[in-house]
Formats: C-alpha cells, sequence, structure tokens
C-alpha cells in the first residue's frame, strides 16, 4: 500500500484532533482528542519505519534501518500514558471542585 | 591602591551607616567618611597616578581597571567635594528612615567616583547603572508629591539612554581585537567610517539624555522639582557632567570620523538648546525648575563647546566641568534653605530676604553673580574660554550664543530681584536663617567660587595632560 | 620695577581692602570708623596714584606683571597691569573725585543705619577698585573685568534701597542694557583673538599688527568694541538705563553715572585709537551716534523737572559730545572732556545732592526756587558748574568742548553746527535748572522752608574742590592759538600719537570760537531771564509733550522689544515645552500604555484561544518554512536595504 495513503490517513486523524481541541468544552473530549492527535503521530511513525525498512531490505542495506520511530512509538505511549493518569486526576479534581468539567471554568488563573 | 580606596570608601560608608539607626550618628559617619574621601582624592591631585589592573571577568575579556587622568581627577575632586557639603549643608533635613537615605547617596558617590576612574567600558557601563539605580530609589521614596510619575520617566529616560550605550560598547567590542574592553583596544578598533557613525550615535544617545541636551531634556526640570534636594544636588552638580565626562573620554578619542562629522549638527543643536532654555527660564515662577533650566543652558553651551574640537573651548569645559558644580551646588544649597524654612518654592511668594536674611541674601547673590559668568568668578574662566572656542568655530554661533549671556543676566537678576529684594513677605518673615553648618559651607564654596575665579592655574595645570592626549597627535 | 609692582598692588588693593573690611565688618563697626576708613583707604590709593603719575611723568610708561589669568597652550592671557600718560590721568581722576565723593557721602548718607551704611562704603570701594582694573589693565579681558565690575557695582548701588521696587527694576535695567553692550564687547576680544591671537595692548595695537587684518577684520572689530562702548557709556541705542539709574543715591549718580563710569567707553576707543582711526565706517558711526545721543538727551533734559534727570540726561548729551570728538578723531580733545566733565559733573550733582539734602529729598525744581540765599555755598559752587558745562570763558568746559566742536568743523561743518545747537541747548537747560532751583521765590512747602539749611562741611568742602577745580581745570589744554601750550596733548601724545593738524586758520578757530560762545550766552540769558519769575507747566504742545515723555523711547523698547520677547518665551515655556517636547516624550509613553492595554485583551484566561492561536503560529511557521521566507532572512533582508 503507496505510503501516500498514511499520510492522508494520520493528516485527517490530527486534524480531527485538532478540530476538536479547539471546538469542544468538554474536557474529557479534548482529552480523547489529544489521544487522538498522539496516536495519528504514531501511526505515521511506525508507516514510516516500515516504508524505510523495505526499501532498505530491497536493497540488502540493513535489517535496523527505522528502528529508531518504533521506539518513539514507545516512548510516546508511554508519556500518553502517564499523561492521560494525571490529567484524568486534574479532572477529577476540576469536577469535585465545580462540578463542572467545562474548560471554560478554568480560566480561573486570570486575575 | 588609593584608586580603589576611593571607590570602596563610599561603598564601605554606605554599608556602614545602613546599621545605624541614630540618625545623628549615621549622619556624622556620612559625613566624616565622604570627607575622608575628599581627603584621598586631594592625596591624587599632586602627582600621576598608575592604573589599578585586575582581572574581572576573564570569560568576557574586560578587566577591572581604575585609571586616573585630569579630566577624571577633577570630577573626583567635584564629587568629593559636593558629598560632605551636601550632607552637612542638608544635615538638619528631615527624612524618614534617614540612616537609607544616606546609605543610598554614598552608594551613588561610589558609582559616580567609578564612572570617572573606570578605564574598561563594561566597567564603566556598570558604574553607570550603579550610579542611577541609588537615585532611584531616593527620588521615589523620599521625593515630592508626584514622585512616582517623575521618577519613573526620569529612570526610563535615562535607563533607554544607558540601553543603548550598551549597544554601543558591545558593538565596538565586536570589532575590537581579541573581543577586549579595555579603553585602549576600543579606540584602535577597526571601524569603518559607516560604523562609526553607529557606534557614535549609539554613545550620544545615552550622553545627551544624561546632560541633558536639547531635546531630551525634559525629564530634568520635573526630577529636579520632584527630588529631596540633597539628590537634585548630587544630579545637578555631579550626575549631568557624566554626560559631559562620556563625551570627553569616550566619544572623542573613539569615533573621531564620527565627531567631526557631526560638530556642526551638534553645536547648533545645544546653542539652540541653550536660548530654549534661557528664554524658559526667564518665566519660571518656582526657584528649583529656574535653576534646572538655567543648568540645562549652562550644560548645553558645555556641550556645543565640546565639539567645536577646538584646544581652547576644550580647556574652558575641563574648567567649566569643575566651576558649573560648585556654583549650582551653592544656589541649590540656598534654594533648599529658603524652600525647607518657608515651604514654598514660588518666588511670588518671596522677597525682602536682604533685609530678613542679610548673610544668606549675599550668599545667594554672590552665587548668582557666579551664574552669570561675572568675571573673577569661576564661570567666567571657563565661559570666556568655551565661547572664545566658539568664535573660532563659527563666529555667528558665538553671538547667537552669546544672547544667552544676556538672557542668563535677565533670569538671574529676576531671580535675585524677587527673593531678596522688596518688603520681606509673609512667607520669607517665618525664616530662621541657615543652621551654622549649611552656612559655613556656603561660605567655603563662596570663596572656592572667588579664588578659582582670580587664579585657576591649579586647574590649567591639572587638566593640561588630558588636554595633551586630546589634541597633540 | 618692583617699587612700580608694589605702587600699583598698593592703588589697587586699598579699595578692595576697604570693600572687604566694610562688608565683612557691616555688623560690627561705628559708623564713624567705617566712614574714615573708607574714605581713608580711598585717599591712600590717589596719594599712590599721584606717585604712580609723577613716576610715569619721569621714567615713562611701566607694565607689571603679576600672574596669568588664563593660560592654556593656545592662549594666554596675563594679569598685567599698565601705568601710561592715559591711565595715570584716569588714576588721578578716578581717585581723586572718589576721594571727595567718598568724604561727601560720609555726612550724605549719615541717615543710614550702621549695616546699610557699611554697605554703601563697602559697594563704593568696591566701584573704584574695579574701575581701577579697568584702566589699569593691560590688555582687553583684564579691562573687562573691570568693565563688568564697574557694571555690577553701578547696579548693587542703583538698587541700593532694595526694598523699592521700582529702584531695582532701574537697577536690572542698568545691568542687562550694559551687558548687552558686554557682549559686544566680547565678541570683539573673541575676534581679536581669532586673527592675532593676543589681546595684549602692547601687542595689539602696533601697526604692524594692525596691517595684518583686513578692513573688514578692524571695522567689525571697531563696531563690536564700540557697542560695548555704547552700552556702558549710554549712547543710543543703550542709553535709556542712564537716567533711570538715578534712583541710587545722588553721591553714586555723580561718581558713577557722571564722573567716572560712564567715561569707560571713551577711554577704551582711546586706549585702541590706532584700530579706530584704521576704520573709516566706524568713525563715522561714533561720530553720528555721538551727535545724535548728544541732541536727543539735550531736548528731553530742556523738558524735565526732576533736578537728578536733567543732570542725567545732561550727562548722556555730554558723553555723545565725547563721542563726536572720538568719531572725528580728536582723541585728546575727547579725554580733555572727559575730565573736565569728571569735575563739573560730579560738582553739579553733588551741589543738587545738596539741595536734595536741604530740600529733605524733594527732587522736583517746580518746587524749589530762590535758594540761593539759603545754601549760598552749594549756590555759588553750582553756579560755576554751570557756567562750566554751558562753555563760557574761561571755565574749564570751554576749552574742552571747543576742541571737540574745532575738530568737528574740520571734519564736517554739519557736526559743527549740530554741536553747537547742541552747545546752545546745554547752557539752555543747565541755566533753566539753576534758575527755577536758585532764583525767584520759594515754592515749597513751610515746613521745608523752615528747614532749609546749608549742608555740613563734609558735604560742602568737596563743593569747593570741586568748583575749583571746574573753573581751572581748563588750564590743561590751553590750545596755542591763544599763547598756550596744550599739556594734555602733549601728554598724550605716546597714547593718541601727534595731535591732528585740523588745517583751520587761526581767525578762523577764533570766529567758530566766537559763534558758539555768543549762541550759548543767547541761550543762557533767554534762560535765566525766562525761569527767574515761572516755572514749566505740563507741557501743552506736541512736541513740548513728545520731549517730556523721553520721545516714548522706554515705551518703545517695551512694546517692541520686552514684551514679544516676553511673549515668545511663555509660548516656548507653555506651548512648546509643556506639549510639543513633553508631550511627545510622554505621548511615547501613553502609546506603549494603550497598545498593551490592547494587546492585553488577546491574553484573556480561554484555553481555547491560547490554543488556538498556538495552532495559528505553527501554521504560519510551517509556511514560512516552506516558502523559503524564515524570518530571519526576512529581517536579514530588511537589514541590507
Amino acid at each position: 500500500m503507496p505510503i501516500q495513503y498514511y499520510i492522508f490517513f494520520c493528516l485527517s486523524l490530527f486534524s480531527i484532533g485538532v478540530v476538536g481541541v479547539l471546538t469542544r468544552r468538554n474536557a474529557i473530549i479534548v482529552f480523547m482528542c489529544i489521544e487522538l492527535m498522539l496516536n495519528a503521530v504514531n501511526l505515521l511513525l511506525v508507516a514510516f519505519s516500515k516504508m524505510y525498512y523495505g526499501l532498505a531490505a530491497q536493497n540488502g542495506v540493513a535489517n535496523t534501518v527505522g528502528i529508531d520511530a518504533q521506539i518513539f512509538v514507545f516512548f510516546i505511549m508511554v508519556v500518553a500514558a502517564a499523561e492521560v493518569s494525571i490529567g484524568l486526576a486534574i479532572i477529577v479534581m476540576m469536577y469535585r471542585n465545580t462540578h463542572s468539567i467545562d474548560i471554560n471554568f478554568l480560566n480561573r488563573l486570570k486575575n | 591602591m588609593i584608586l580603589v580606596s576611593l571607590l570602596f570608601i563610599p561603598i564601605l560608608a554606605a554599608i556602614l551607616v545602613l546599621f545605624i539607626k541614630n540618625n545623628k550618628l549615621a549622619n556624622w559617619t556620612a559625613i566624616l567618611l565622604s570627607a575622608f574621601t575628599l581627603l584621598l582624592v586631594l592625596q591624587t591631585l599632586a602627582a600621576p597616578i598608575a592604573d589599578f589592573d585586575i582581572a574581572w571577568l576573564p570569560n568576557l575579556n574586560s578587566r577591572f581597571v581604575l585609571h586616573a587622568d585630569g579630566l577624571a581627577k577633577i570630577l573626583l575632586l567635584l564629587t568629593a567635594i559636593s558629598f560632605p557639603s551636601i550632607l552637612i549643608a542638608t544635615a538638619k533635613n528631615e527624612y524618614k528612615q534617614k540612616n537609607v537615605f544616606l546609605s543610598l547617596l554614598l552608594f551613588t558617590q561610589a558609582g559616580l567616583m567609578g564612572v570617572f576612574l573606570a578605564g574598561d567600558a563594561l566597567l564603566f557601563y556598570f558604574f553607570w547603572e550603579l550610579a542611577l539605580i541609588p537615585v532611584y530609589f531616593l527620588c521615589s521614596i523620599w521625593g515630592g508629591e508626584k514622585r512616582i510619575a517623575i521618577t519613573f520617566k526620569f529612570f526610563i529616560y535615562t535607563f533607554l539612554g544607558s540601553l543603548f550605550m550598551l549597544a554601543g560598547i558591545l558593538f565596538v567590542n565586536a570589532h575590537t581585537v581579541g573581543h577586549s574592553f579595555s579603553i585602549q583596544s576600543f579606540v584602535h578598533a577597526n571601524l569603518t567610517n559607516a560604523q562609526q557613525v553607529t557606534a557614535f550615535a549609539l554613545f550620544f544617545i545615552a550622553f545627551a539624555i544624561k546632560m541633558p541636551i536639547f531635546p531630551l531634556h525634559t525629564w530634568q526640570p520635573d526630577a529636579y522639582e520632584q527630588s529631596p534636594t540633597a539628590v537634585t544636588m548630587v544630579m545637578s552638580a555631579v550626575m549631568v557632567k557624566m554626560g559631559l565626562y562620556g563625551i570627553l573620554r569616550w566619544l572623542m578619542p573613539l569615533f573621531p570620523f564620527a565627531f567631526m562629522a557631526h560638530t556642526h549638527f551638534v553645536v547648533a543643536l545645544s546653542v539652540m538648546g541653550v536660548l530654549y532654555a534661557s528664554f524658559i527660564a526667564i518665566r519660571q515662577d518656582d526657584i528649583k525648575r529656574l535653576i534646572a533650566y538655567s543648568s540645562i543652558a549652562h550644560i548645553g553651551l558645555m556641550n556645543a563647546a565640546l565639539f567645536t574640537h577646538t584646544q581652547v573651548a576644550t580647556q574652558g569645559v575641563l574648567i567649566q566641568l569643575f566651576s558649573h558644580g560648585i556654583n549650582v551646588l551653592g544656589l541649590w544649597i540656598v534654594a533648599d534653605i529658603i524652600e525647607q524654612q518657608t515651604g514654598t518654592r514660588s518666588m511670588q511668594q518671596m522677597g525682602g530676604l536682604a533685609k530678613k536674611q542679610p548673610t544668606l541674601a549675599i550668599l545667594l547673590v554672590g552665587f548668582a553673580l557666579a551664574n552669570i559668568a561675572l568675571p573673577l568668578t569661576n564661570s567666567f574662566v571657563g565661559e570666556f574660554l568655551m565661547f572664545n572656542g566658539l568664535f573660532l568655530f563659527n563666529p555667528w554661533m558665538a553671538a547667537l550664543a552669546g544672547v544667552s549671556i544676556v538672557l542668563a543676566a535677565i533670569y538671574t537678576l529676576n531671580m535675585v530681584q524677587k527673593v531678596a529684594y522688596g518688603d520681606i513677605s509673609e512667607k520669607i518673615n517665618t525664616m530662621q536663617g541657615p543652621n551654622k553648618g549649611a552656612q559655613a559651607v556656603l561660605i567655603v564654596l563662596l570663596i572656592l567660587v572667588f579664588i578659582t575665579g582670580v587664579y585657576a592655574q591649579p586647574l590649567f595645570d591639572l587638566t593640561a595632560d588630558t588636554l595633551k592626549q586630546l589634541f597633540v597627535k | 620695577m618692583a617699587f612700580m609692582k608694589i605702587l600699583i598692588a598698593f592703588i589697587l588693593l586699598w579699595p578692595f581692602v576697604g570693600f572687604l573690611f566694610n562688608g565683612l565688618g557691616r555688623n560690627y563697626w561705628s559708623k564713624k570708623v567705617i566712614a574714615y576708613k573708607a574714605t581713608g583707604y580711598i585717599v591712600a590709593s590717589f596719594i599712590a596714584s599721584i606717585f604712580a603719575f609723577l613716576h610715569v611723568q619721569a621714567h615713562g610708561a611701566v607694565t607689571v606683571h603679576y600672574f596669568d589669568f588664563m593660560n592654556t597652550a593656545t592662549l594666554k592671557i596675563p594679569f598685567d597691569f599698565k601705568v601710561d600718560a592715559l591711565s595715570s590721568l584716569f588714576l588721578l581722576v578716578i581717585t581723586g573725585v572718589g576721594s571727595l565723593i567718598h568724604l561727601y557721602s560720609t555726612a550724605y548718607m549719615k541717615d543710614e543705619a550702621a549695616p546699610h551704611y557699611a554697605r554703601y562704603f563697602a559697594y563704593l570701594n568696591l566701584f573704584i577698585f574695579s574701575m581701577l582694573i579697568l584702566v589699569l589693565g593691560d590688555n582687553y579681558v583684564v579691562m573687562f573685568i573691570g568693565w563688568e565690575g564697574v557694571g555690577l557695582c553701578s547696579y548693587l548701588l542703583i538698587g541700593y534701597w532694595f526694598t523699592n521696587g521700582n529702584y531695582n527694576y532701574a537697577a536690572k535695567k542698568a545691568f542687562i542694557m550694559n551687558r548687552i553692550g558686554d557682549l559686544g564687547f566680547l565678541l570683539a576680544i573673541f575676534w581679536l583673538i581669532a586673527k592675532l591671537g593676543t589681546v595684549n595692548y602692547s601687542e595689539v595695537l602696533t601697526y604692524e599688527r594692525i596691517s595684518n587684518l583686513s578692513s573688514f577684520d578692524i571695522t567689525g572689530i571697531t563696531l563690536l568694541l564700540f557697542v560695548g562702548a555704547m552700552g556702558k557709556s549710554a549712547q543710543i541705542p543703550l542709553f535709556t538705563w542712564l537716567p533711570d539709574a538715578m534712583a541710587g543715591p545722588t553721591p553714586v549718580s555723580a561718581l558713577i553715572h557722571a564722573a567716572t563710569m560712564v567715561t569707560a567707553g571713551i577711554y577704551m576707543i582711546t586706549r585702541s585709537n590706532i584700530l579706530f582711526s584704521h576704520s573709516e565706517i566706524t568713525q563715522n558711526v561714533i561720530a553720528i551716534i555721538g551727535i545724535s545721543t548728544a541732541l536727543l538727551a539735550a531736548t528731553i533734559a530742556i523738558k524735565q523737572n526732576d533736578i537728578k534727570k536733567v543732570l542725567a540726561y545732561s550727562t548722556v548729551s555730554q558723553l555723545g559730545y565725547m563721542f563726536l570728538g572720538l568719531g572725528v578723531g580728536a582723541y585728546s580733545g575727547a579725554v580733555f572732556h572727559v575730565i573736565t566733565h569728571a569735575f563739573f559733573k560730579a560738582l553739579l550733582f553733588l551741589g543738587a545732592g545738596s539741595v536734595i539734602h536741604a530740600m529733605h529729598h524733594e527732587q522736583d525744581i517746580r518746587k524749589m526756587g530762590g535758594l540761593k540765599s539759603k545754601l549760598p555755598i552749594t549756590h555759588i559752587t553750582f553756579l560755576i558748574g554751570c557756567i562750566a558745562i554751558a562753555g563760557v570763558p574761561p571755565f574749564s568746559g570751554f576749552f574742552s568742548k571747543d576742541e571737540i566742536l574745532a575738530a568737528a568743523f574740520a571734519k564736517s561743518p554739519i557736526y559743527w553746527v549740530l554741536g553747537v545747537l547742541g552747545a546752545a541747548m546745554t547752557a539752555f537747560y543747565m541755566f533753566r535748572l539753576y534758575a527755577t532751583t536758585f532764583l525767584g521765590k520759594f515754592r515749597g512747602s513751610a515746613d521745608q522752608e523752615n528747614h532749609l539749611h546749608e549742608s555740613p562741611a563734609a558735604m560742602t568742602l568737596p563743593l569747593v574742590l570741586l568748583a575749583i577745580a571746574s573753573a581751572i581745570a581748563g588750564a590743561i589744554g590751553i590750545p596755542e592759538m591763544m599763547g598756550g601750550h596744550h599739556w594734555l596733548a602733549h601728554q598724550l601724545i605716546p597714547i593718541v600719537g601727534e595731535p591732528v593738524e585740523l588745517g583751520l586758520t587761526h581767525s578762523m578757530e577764533w570766529i567758530l570760537m566766537a559763534v558758539s560762545v555768543s549762541i550759548a550766552l543767547i541761550a543762557l540769558i533767554i534762560a535765566i531771564s525766562t525761569y527767574i519769575k515761572k516755572t514749566d507747566e505740563e507741557p501743552s504742545t506736541a512736541i513740548g509733550k513728545f520731549f517730556y515723555n523721553k520721545w516714548h523711547i522706554d515705551e518703545l523698547y517695551n512694546e517692541a522689544i520686552v514684551l514679544p520677547l516676553n511673549r515668545f518665551a511663555g509660548f516656548l515655556k507653555n506651548v512648546i515645552e509643556k506639549q510639543v517636547i513633553d508631550g511627545a516624550v510622554n505621548g511615547t509613553g501613553k502609546l506603549v500604555q494603550y497598545s498593551a492595554r490592547k494587546v492585553r485583551l488577546i491574553q484573556n484566561g480561554q484555553v481555547g484561544y491560547y490554543i488556538l492561536f498556538m495552532v495559528i503560529g505553527i501554521i504560519l511557521l510551517f509556511v514560512f518554512w516552506f516558502n523559503d521566507l524564515s524570518i530571519l532572512r526576512f529581517f536579514s533582508n530588511l537589514n541590507q536595504h
């Protein structure tokens, strides 16, 4: 499958994430959109990794090409998991305090 | 070593005074230590002094160099005379937390000494700011009712100038051999003519604001009016000389091409400023503002004289740096005594001082005469040479600037008439007269005015080496 | 040499010591001590001056050097003093007349409290000191020191009664007008330095040096010097301060504003006569201004009713004559007139002072009259003064005025005609003054009449001595055609050169003299016969009012110069300074604050907006990146253009 398909797919996933972050006010949905963006990038990383590995294997150069991208993916997943745990904790705390998860209530830092 | 002690004795005094809670004791400590500084300065006058040179910021190639030639010495002398005089004259003035006030004043002295001694551009900049920052606090804490706004303006204005200078210093530094900050390497920096003009402009803005010259002067009358008088005296007698010093020490040797290219422009601008300030002084009713505008006029004349680039005028400026400081100090002290005791600065409400307080009136007239450069007062020597140089540069400029001699007579005699003559006014009638300390200071200053006015040879001798450096290649 | 060094220091320093003594000790000494010391110092100076004069007679001019006033690599101005024929004469006049006026003042000022009495004598001593510096200096800068010094003393003495606002105003006016002149003098000095590099008389005033100057330079320098002289010697257009200067005590008017200070301009021009002789233009300017001043002031004097004002305008007028003399090249004639004028004008002022003293500070001559019998000594001496100034032979004024008029005739008969016209007016207003004051009936209040008394000896002695001098001083300059020797002209040969041959026959000179004297006598007789019976009331004719109001020159100056300048200063202060310059400075601050307030709204605390801006920013970065328009490149492009 040509790499373009992956790229366009990931781009649309990423854009959905961006638009979601910008427009939604529900903190959990915003959070999910952020995850969506992260995963779009993850998918793209894996796709590129596969592509470069395939090209290298065809030329018989090396069999470790593209491995670093996959390592990145793991890192991102770990970071995302950590982020989710902290982020959800914040949202829970926020709900306890304000009985709302509308992010526009978060402008309390102002003043 | 003596040069370092000139720097550190004020700093030590400042720290010491900070911890003395007793006002009287703090006052005496400050006076004695600043008098001690004066003694040290007097010692340096006799013979050439070796530079003090140690490593300071090795990463930046900047060294802690203190250098005292005639130019530095005459200004050190002025600083060292001014501070004890100011401290004694204002000793009786009440300030909250006087020890902090005195301490900040002494820090200013250290900064000023440093500016005049620094032989390294970065060090110069460092002291330049060190002299400014305590003044900011002095004005904004102890000033008049409009102090916050005025001090803010003053600080931003002068600080802006300083930043231009810093940019200039870094610019020249980038073109020196081995990226050094020492004045010698600055003098020998490889600058094309266009680059010289850029660097010249950056430095000149800082100095022009500090002096100040027209049209960058509007911070000054406000700041003089709103500051506590002790601070006004420091600013007017010594701090404004920093700008002129900067021109003599940095602009003239560093950027000869750019300097010569701008002589006509700057002289014309300064002469215009002299007349402008003189005219405004005629219409002032506030005695402090009158002295402020008079000072702007005198400083403008000195700047014009410097930019004629004639030996005579430069000699005149070197003498006048000292003379103007002494004269204006005397005027401020008299104005302060009147303001403290009558509670007004409006000359409309004064009058009859000569009848009520004859001694103070005589002192006022004495300094007023020095202010209009009457022969045999100190400023005649300086102004004569300066006008002479202006005439050599351009006779029309000299004639135009000469009008300020007449204008100076008008506003100064107006002041004398309104303050000293006439019947005793209500306000003046409440006066007690100067205290002994202030009176003694005024008398000493007035004697100095006439001695250096009749026999200025020591001042000529003192500044001969600087003049030689600037004009004999 | 050493002797002269000490002697000159002696002449100079005695008055200065007197100044310090009286000024510093004003609260300690009794009036008697002050009076004795102040007068004694000037007399000591006078005696020393006599020695200096005799020394010059015997050994010629002497220059002494004390120390350098200014000393730079390119310019050296020494404190040098010189006694020669000219300055030794002035020394005698200054210290001689000065001593008499000090003596007179001790009695005249006796009602003042001791501190003010001391202050008065301190100023007077300082004045003598400055005047001596002026005439003794050996270069223009030292002369300038004295020049401004006498201006200062004049300022202090005019405003001596400092609680009076009008007097202060007059004092200030005098100083400022003098300063305008001083500026001219100063510029002339700079011009000399620029061209010759020196200001020493002995170096500047030589034919070799002057031949190096272009005629433009000489004219410029001499005109500027003359501007200085205009201020000090009250010539058109800077003369209005002198009549106002009469606000000071009367002996001050006698000493400063009649006998000595105002003649400084004549001294200066005579001193630099070599320069002035090289410029035809300047000489004509001086002569024209001199004669116009003489006539203008004379017309005003005719209509004044204040005894001191008449004398003041008479002084302006006589100074005009002296300048006419300088303009036509009669330098020794001008100096001659300075000397005789010093005697008779001091006499007249002191006589007026004696009258004012007797009349309890009444100065309006319409309220006097018939004082002849009450004040016999004052009357006689005053009459001698009037005769002397009117130019009646053989009194001193006749010889000096005639010398100037003869030289004026030789230059141009028009000058002579105008000069004689002025002389007639002089005779007229002086005898109008004399007749109204001393003849006829007393017109003051009964109270004043009861108190009329002759002044004490300390006042009448100077009057008598000055009257004798006014009567016989002409002897120093009796022209050769009268069988005299003209001692003064010979005296001044080292300074002004051989007397110029006028090219007039003796019979011609006799005729001129006879005409001027007879016209003056006619004016004199008309004046006496008119004013013995009546006084002048407010003038009714237009021209009379015009003269009475002093040609409205004060008002003209006020309207044309003072007020516009004042308004201009106000405009600068209130509009330019406050609104334009400070407006720009504060405007910058306001602009920053305004834009900050606007930009601040973006920072509204809504997380969504922040993210939106972030996204927009990232997109923009990408756009720039891929279009090869990186920000840095953008700025470096800007820099190159």
